[in-house]
C-alpha cells in the first residue's frame, strides 16, 4: 500500500496536482485546527488550577480559629494596621501561607520534573533520598550543632546538592541509566533515614518538635527568613526547569530518538537534576520533606493534561493546592492538629494505589 | 539539493573498556540505499550509532560534507541527519499528529513556535507514509506495521536528507515488513534520500539494497552491490553458513537458500 | 541434574560447591557465630572479666560485671534470633521473587508490621508479646501482598526496579501512617519512637521465647521448600515443566518470609538490610543451592546482628547506637554496591 507524490504535466496530470495541493492544504488545516484546540484546552485548564489555588490563599487568609474578612485581609497586605488581624494575618498566616505556595509549587515542578526525565512516575525525589538528604542534614543541623533558622537552610541546600551528586556518581557508569539511578537513590534514601533516626535518639524533649517537622513536613512556625531563600530559588530555578520542557518532553521518546532530534541528552539530564534538586532543597529547608507532594503532583496533573502538552506547570500548581489545602485541613478539619506532611502521607497512600490500578488497566507501565 | 556524502574514517569504537570496532573505513554511497548486515554482535548496531553522533568514537571520525559530525551543534546536526533507533518510546497517549511533529524539534527554537514550514513538513510526512487516516489516533492503539510507519514518518518531518534506522523491520511480520522497505525506496526514489539501514534478513537486504555492507567482528568483510558481492563463499565467512546463492526469479536479485541439516536434497549442488 | 549442575547463580557462582568447601564454610560460621556470641557477652560499656563471665552464665549476678553479663546474655539471644529470622527471611524472599534487591525493608514488608504494631498498641491496646507478633505478621502478610502486586503491574511483571519503587513508596506511605497514628498519642509516642529505630537493648528473656515457636516454623518451611525454591530459580514455566507447583512453593515460602520477619519486627522493631547483604554474602561462599543456602543465611544473619550489635555498643561509649541504625548505614552502601554490578537489564 504504497503512495507517490505524483504531478505530471498532462491536463488531467495538472487536476491531480491541483487536487493533491487541495488535500495538502486541507491536512495542515485539520492539524492546525487540532493544535490550536488542544493549546486553548490547556490554557483553560491552567487558568482554571491557578484560580484554586488563589481560592484556597484566600482561604487560608481569611478562615481559622478566627475569621477575618477579604476586606481586613488586603488591608493588612497593604500594610495598614487592623486590630487582631495585623497579627493573626500579618505575622502568622501571611507567612505561612506565602511558604505553602512557594514549596508546594517548588515540590510539584521538581517531582515532575524528575518523574519525566526518569521516565517512571514512583521515581519522585521523595522516593529515591533527594529530600530525605535535605531533611536529615536540617535534623542534623538542629539537633547536634544546635543551630537553627537560615543557617539551617544552606545545610539543607548543600546536603541537597551533595547527596543528589553522590547518587549521581554512583549511578555513573557510561551514562547515568534511570534504572540504576532510582535504586542507588532508594539505598541512599535508607541510609538517611538511619541517621535521621540516630539524630532522634539524641534530641531532648524540646528539639524532638522541631525533628518531627524534619521527618513529616509542617507549615508550623514559618517565618520570612527561611521563605526568602525559597522564594529566589523557585524565581530563578523555576525558569531554568521550565526551558527544559521541550527536551525534557523529547527525552520521553527514549535516549537515542531524542539525541537523534537534536537533544544533548547528558546535558539536559544534570541540568533538570540539579534544578529539581535544588528546588526540593530550598523548599524542603523552610518547611521539612512534606510527603508525597513530589510523587503525586506529577501523575494528578497527567491525568488532568493528558496529552495537551508539557505537564510541568500544572504540576506545581497542583503541587501548591496539595500544600494549600492539606495544611488547611490538618489545621482546622480534624480533632488534633497534625502537620501538613501526615495530611499529604495519608492521602498519598490511597492514591498510590489509584494510580497503580489505572496504570495497569491502560497497560502502560511503572 | 545534492545528497550529502557520509564518510567514516579510522573509527574506533567501543563501550566502557571493550573496543567493537577498529579502524573501520567506509564510505556510504549518497542517494541510494544501503544496508548493514552481519551476525549477531558483529558491531552493525554499533556502527550505525557511531554514524549518528550517539556513540563518542575513542578514535578516528565520521564525516558529513566533510565536516565532523560530532564537532558540530547537535541541532545542526539533526536538521542533516536524521536517525530511527531500535525500540522508541511512544509518550502515553500521544497522537500520531504529535509524534510526527516531535520531527520538527531541530527547527524550532525555544518556544516552539509553529511555522508554515513546520506544518507542510508535518502534513507531507504523513502523506509519504500514507498515515494521514491515522492522524488523530493514539500512537498506543496501532498495530506493530502502522506505528513503524509513524516513526518513519517523525523521522522524515525532520527534513534530513540522510536517514540511518537501526533494525527497522525486526518484530514486524513479513507484510509490513515489506511495507516499510518499500516506503524508504519511495522515500529514496523520489526525493533522493540517502538510507543507510542495519537490517537482519539477508535477503531483503540483499533485495532492496544498492549497496551491501557485511560485518563481522567488527570489521567489514565484504561490500558493494549485492549481486557482486553475495556469494555462497561470503555468506559463509560472514554468517558461517552453508548455503546456496541463485537469482531471484521475481527480482534478479541474489537469494540465499540456506542449507541445514534436515530436508536437503542429496545433490542440491552448489 | 545437567541443567543444575551447569547453571550459575544469581552472583555467578556455580551453583556445586564442592561439598567439602561448603562444610568447611558451615563450620567456621558456626564458629564465628560461638566467637561473637561469648563476644557480645563479654564486650560493652563496662568491662568485665572471664571469671565473671562464666559466673553471670551460670545465672550469679554477685557483683555489677555479673549483673551486666546476666543483662546481655538475652540480647545475645534475641540478636541471633532476630539475626538468623531476618537473614533466612531474605534470602527466601530473594528466592522467591528472583530479585537481588530482595529484603523486608526494601519491599515495603518491616514497615507493615510496623504499621501494625502501631495500630495494636494505640487502638487495640495490645500488649503482649504474642499480640504484637500476630499484628506484625498480619500487617507484614499484607504489605508483603500489596507491594507485589503493585510491583507486577504493567509491562515486564515484577522486575527488581518496580519491586524496589513499589516497596519504597509504600514504606513512605505506611510510615506516614504510622506517624499520624501515633503523633496524638503523646503518651505512647516514646516508646512507639524508641521501638521503632529497631534494636535488641533492654532485651529479656521474656522477650526472647515467644519468637522461638515463629522462627522454628519459618525454618521449618523453608528448608522443606529448598528444593522447590532451587528450580524455581529457573523461571516459573520452567519449573512447572520440572513438576513444581509453583503457585503454592511461592506462597508457601512467602508466608514463611513473612512469618519470620513479622515475629522479629515484632520483638526488636524494623531492621533492615539483614535480608539484603546475608543472601549475597552466603551465596559467594556456599552457591546457589537453596539447601544450603538457606540455613547459611539464618547462620549468617544471627552473627551479623550480633557483631552489629557489639559495634553499636562500643562505638558509641557510655550510649549504645541501636542495631537498625548501624544496619542500615552497612547495609545501603553494599545494596549500592550490588546494583552498581549488576547490568542495568538484570534491574
Amino acid at each position: 500500500m504504497n503512495t507517490s507524490i505524483s504531478g505530471t504535466a498532462t491536463q488531467p496530470g495538472v487536476q491531480a496536482a491541483t487536487i493533491v495541493r487541495q488535500e495538502r492544504a486541507a491536512l495542515i488545516q485539520r492539524l492546525r485546527g487540532a493544535r490550536n484546540q488542544r493549546s486553548k484546552q490547556r490554557r483553560i485548564i491552567i487558568a482554571v488550577l491557578s484560580l484554586l489555588v488563589l481560592a484556597m490563599i484566600v482561604l487560608s487568609l481569611c478562615l481559622g480559629q478566627t475569621n477575618y474578612s477579604p476586606a481586613q485581609v488586603w488591608q493588612v497586605i497593604q500594610g495598614h494596621k487592623v486590630p487582631g488581624a495585623s497579627f493573626t494575618v500579618g505575622t502568622l498566616r501571611l507567612p505561612r501561607t506565602a511558604i505553602a505556595l512557594i514549596a508546594g509549587l517548588s515540590f510539584g515542578l521538581a517531582g515532575a520534573s524528575f518523574q519525566t526525565l526518569l521516565r517512571n512516575p514512583l521515581a519522585s525525589p521523595d522516593v529515591i533520598g533527594i529530600s530525605t538528604g535535605a531533611s536529615a542534614a536540617a535534623a542534623f543541623a538542629i539537633v547536634i550543632l544546635s543551630l537553627s533558622g537560615t543557617v539551617v537552610s544552606v545545610f539543607a541546600i548543600v546536603a541537597g546538592l551533595l547527596i543528589a551528586t553522590l547518587i549521581y556518581l554512583l549511578a555513573y557508569k557510561g551514562g547515568a541509566a534511570g534504572t540504576r539511578l532510582i535504586l542507588v537513590g532508594i539505598g541512599v534514601a535508607a541510609m538517611l533515614e538511619s541517621l535521621i533516626s540516630w539524630v532522634l535518639t539524641q534530641a531532648g524533649q524540646w528539639d524532638l518538635q522541631e525533628a518531627t517537622r524534619w521527618l513529616t513536613g509542617s507549615l508550623n512556625g514559618s517565618s520570612w527568613g527561611e521563605t526568602m531563600p525559597a522564594l529566589i530559588a523557585l524565581c530563578v530555578l523555576g525558569p531554568v526547569l521550565l526551558s527544559q520542557t521541550r527536551h525534557l518532553d523529547s527525552l520521553q521518546m527514549g535516549d537515542d530518538t531524542a539525541a537523534a532530534l537534536g537533544t544533548r541528552v547528558e546535558r539536559t539530564r544534570i541540568l533538570v537534576i540539579m534544578a529539581a534538586v535544588g528546588l526540593i532543597s530550598f523548599a524542603t529547608a523552610a518547611t521539612g520533606p512534606i510527603a508525597f507532594v513530589a510523587f503525586l503532583s506529577g501523575p494528578i496533573a497527567s491525568r488532568i493534561i493528558g496529552a495537551r502538552g508539557s505537564k510541568l506547570i500544572p504540576a506545581g500548581l497542583i503541587g501548591a493546592l496539595l500544600v494549600l489545602v492539606a495544611d488547611f485541613a490538618g489545621q482546622y478539619l480534624l480533632g488534633t492538629r497534625f502537620p501538613v506532611g501526615v495530611i499529604t502521607g495519608v492521602l498519598g497512600a490511597p492514591y498510590l494505589v489509584y494510580l497503580i490500578i489505572r496504570t495497569n488497566r491502560a497497560g502502560g507501565s511503572l | 539539493m545534492p545528497p550529502r556524502e557520509l564518510i567514516v574514517a579510522g573509527l574506533r569504537v567501543g563501550y566502557g573498556e571493550r573496543t567493537i570496532i577498529d579502524g573501520l573505513e567506509l564510505r556510504i554511497p549518497p542517494g541510494g540505499i544501503t544496508c548493514i548486515v552481519g551476525p549477531n554482535a558483529c558491531g552493525k548496531s554499533t556502527l550505525l550509532r557511531s554514524m549518528s553522533r550517539l556513540l563518542h568514537p575513542k578514535a578516528g571520525q565520521v564525516l558529513l560534507d566533510g565536516r565532523d559530525i560530532h564537532r558540530m551543534q547537535p541541532k545542526a546536526l539533526a536538521k542533516i541527519l536524521g536517525l530511527l533507533p531500535q525500540n522508541p518510546i511512544a509518550p502515553e497517549g500521544i497522537t500520531v499528529a504529535d509524534l510526527v511533529g516531535r520531527g520538527r524539534q531541530p527547527h524550532q527554537g525555544l518556544f516552539a513556535r509553529w511555522s508554515k514550514d513546520d506544518d507542510a513538513a508535518v502534513a507531507e510526512a504523513l502523506e509519504v507514509t500514507n498515515t494521514v487516516e491515522l492522524a488523530d489516533r493514539p500512537v498506543d492503539e496501532l498495530s506493530g506495521g502502522q506505528r513503524q510507519r509513524v516513526w518513519i514518518a517523525m523521522a522524515l518531518a525532520q527534513g534530513t536528507e540522510t536517514l540511518l534506522l537501526d533494525e527497522p523491520t525486526t518484530f514486524l511480520d513479513v507484510s509490513h515488513q515489506l511495507d516499510v522497505l518499500d516506503l524508504l525506496t519511495d522515500l529514496n526514489r523520489q526525493r533522493g534520500t540517502t538510507v543507510v539501514m542495519v537490517l537482519h534478513d539477508l535477503n531483503l537486504a540483499a533485495r532492496y539494497s544498492d549497496h551491501l555492507i557485511a560485518l563481522r567482528d567488527g570489521s567489514i568483510r565484504a561490500q558493494g552491490k549485492p549481486e557482486d558481492i553475495l556469494t555462497a563463499q561470503v555468506v559463509h565467512e560472514v554468517f558461517g553458513l552453508q548455503c546456496q546463492v541463485i537469482a531471484d526469479p521475481s527480482t534478479l536479485k541474489p537469494l540465499i537458500l540456506p542449507a541445514g541439516r534436515h530436508h536437503m536434497l542429496e545433490h542440491a549442488g552448489a | 541434574m545437567n541443567a543444575v549442575a551447569t547453571r550459575r547463580g544469581v552472583a555467578g557462582a556455580p551453583l556445586r560447591q564442592p561439598r567439602r568447601r561448603r562444610l568447611f564454610w558451615l563450620v567456621m560460621a558456626i564458629l564465628i557465630v560461638l566467637v561473637l556470641a561469648v563476644g557480645s557477652v563479654s564486650i560493652g560499656a563496662r568491662h568485665v572479666a572471664p571469671s565473671d563471665i562464666w559466673a553471670g552464665f551460670l545465672g550469679h549476678s554477685d557483683n555489677v560485671p555479673q549483673a551486666a553479663v546476666v543483662k546481655r546474655v538475652p540480647r545475645t539471644v534475641l540478636a541471633l534470633v532476630i539475626g538468623a529470622a531476618l537473614g533466612l527471611s531474605g534470602a527466601i524472599m530473594q528466592a522467591v521473587t528472583r530479585n537481588p534487591l530482595a529484603d523486608p525493608s526494601i519491599l515495603g514488608v518491616n514497615m507493615g508490621a510496623s504499621l501494625a504494631v502501631v495500630m495494636g498498641i494505640t487502638w487495640f491496646g495490645i500488649s503482649t508479646a504474642h499480640g504484637y507478633i500476630w499484628a506484625a505478621i498480619l500487617g507484614a502478610a499484607i504489605a508483603a501482598v500489596f507491594v507485589y502486586v503493585v510491583g507486577s503491574m504493567g509491562r515486564g511483571g515484577a522486575t527488581p526496579l518496580k519491586l524496589a519503587l513499589a516497596g519504597a513508596a509504600t514504606s513512605a506511605a505506611l510510615a506516614s501512617l504510622v506517624t499520624a497514628i501515633s503523633l496524638p498519642r503523646a503518651d505512647l509516642a516514646d516508646i512507639i519512637r524508641s521501638w521503632q529505630i529497631g534494636g535488641v537493648g533492654g532485651a529479656t528473656f521474656a522477650n526472647v521465647a515467644p519468637l522461638l515457636p515463629f522462627l522454628a516454623v519459618g525454618l521449618a518451611i523453608a528448608i522443606g521448600s529448598a528444593n522447590a525454591l532451587n528450580s524455581l530459580a529457573l523461571g516459573d514455566e520452567l519449573a512447572a515443566g520440572l513438576g513444581e507447583k509453583v503457585m503454592a512453593v511461592r506462597a508457601v515460602s512467602a508466608l514463611a518470609a513473612v512469618i519470620l520477619c513479622g515475629a522479629a519486627t515484632a520483638m526488636a522493631g524494623p531492621i533492615g538490610f539483614v535480608g539484603l547483604v546475608v543472601p549475597h554474602m552466603c551465596r559467594l561462599l556456599v552457591g546457589v543451592d537453596q539447601r544450603w543456602l538457606l540455613p547459611f543465611s539464618a547462620l549468617a544473619g544471627a552473627g551479623l546482628l550480633v557483631l552489629s550489635d557489639i559495634i553499636g555498643r562500643v562505638v558509641a561509649r557510655p550510649g549504645e547506637l541501636d542495631v537498625g541504625i548501624l544496619t542500615a548505614l552497612i547495609g545501603a552502601p553494599v545494596f549500592i554496591i550490588i546494583v552498581r554490578r549488576s547490568k542495568v537489564r538484570e534491574l
